[in-house]
């Protein structure tokens, strides 16, 4: 059998390897909170955005999050479905500031915009059904502060790599 | 060289400080919101899935709580509230010692008690089930 395959798909499938690799580094990172992680992950999201549209990030998004949690044992845990309430809420920030006008609105402006977007749809998802409870609003603040910091600092990496000229594939 | 990607420049654009801006302002609000040190006036005590009871912080009172295991005891006292004793083998509630601020919550799973401490007005008066 044989599966015709695009250039798309190679690419979709070269840079999702790339996202996978950081997911799973980020996984044996020890973090001091559940939640608070620099998600290096958004990097490639960013930059595939930037190279190859929406579509192209939006894939590369969930198919990462999809194989990182097969790889690590997550897949339909709860852990899994906070990646993933997460990477959604994050791809619709982007695809809000993709719609920015570019001159004004960079990579970091973005980044932080899908850090945010990623704290707040698992914050939703843990309380709408994991912990119920008004508990967890005592660590919005240090989530919040979390997404900040590394939003930017994502941001900025993801624009020191879309200064490289873009490679053939 | 970076032709094909005219946006992709380095440095901070102007939006982009607006944006850091606005951020900073939602960080520096969700302290101020959520980490305000506010002195509770009012008790929830919950039991199981339902409501056990509520409770001004302004009046000091015992209340023996039955559940699953037995009677944990609640101790309001000065505006502060914690379990006094409690069925359970652990004893984490017991050991969480006097609550006294907003949002401040103890716990015994084993006998599944909760209190929770609120402010002294919510946005609504009542809540029904």
């Amino acid at each position: 059998m044989k599966i015709s395959t695009t250039v798309e798909d190679h690419r979709i499938a070269k840079l999702t390897a790339i996202a996978i690799g950081l997911h799973l580094i980020e996984s044996i990172v020890p973090s001091p909170l559940p939640g608070v992680k620099p998600g290096i992950a958004n990097i490639i999201t960013l930059y595939v955005l930037y190279r190859y549209g929406l579509g192209t990030a939006a894939w590369v998004s969930m198919l990462r999050i999809f194989a990182a949690s097969l790889l690590l044992g997550q897949f339909l845990s709860p852990t899994f479905f906070l990646s993933l309430g997460g990477g959604v809420f994050s791809l619709g920030a982007l695809w809000v500031g993709y719609q920015l006008p570019r001159q004004w609105f960079g990579p970091i402006s973005l980044s932080v915009l899908s850090a945010f977007a990623h704290i707040a749809g698992q914050l939703l998802i843990v309380w709408l059904w994991l912990i119920p409870h008004t508990g967890i609003s005592y660590l919005i603040p240090v989530f919040a502060s979390a997404a900040l910091l590394f939003g930017i600092i994502n941001g900025l990496i993801a624009a020191r790599l879309l200064q490289q000229p873009p490679s053939t594939t | 060289m970076s032709s094909r990607n005219p946006f992709s420049n380095q440095r901070p654009l102007w939006g982009d400080w607006l944006v850091l801006a606005c951020a900073l302002i939602v960080v520096a609000f969700t302290f101020y919101r959520f980490w305000q040190n506010e002195t509770a006036g009012k008790l929830v005590i919950r039991q199981g899935d339902r409501v056990f009871a509520s409770y001004s912080l302004d009046q000091d009172r015992t209340l023996d709580i039955h559940g699953p295991l037995g009677n944990s005891r609640v101790e309001i006292a000065h505006g502060k509230v914690r379990f006094s004793s409690a069925p359970c083998t652990n004893q984490y509630c017991v050991h969480h010692g006097w609550l006294s601020k907003v949002g401040q919550v103890a716990i015994c799973l084993p006998n599944q008690v909760s209190l929770e401490l609120i402010g002294a007005k919510r946005p609504y008066d009542s809540l029904n089930y």
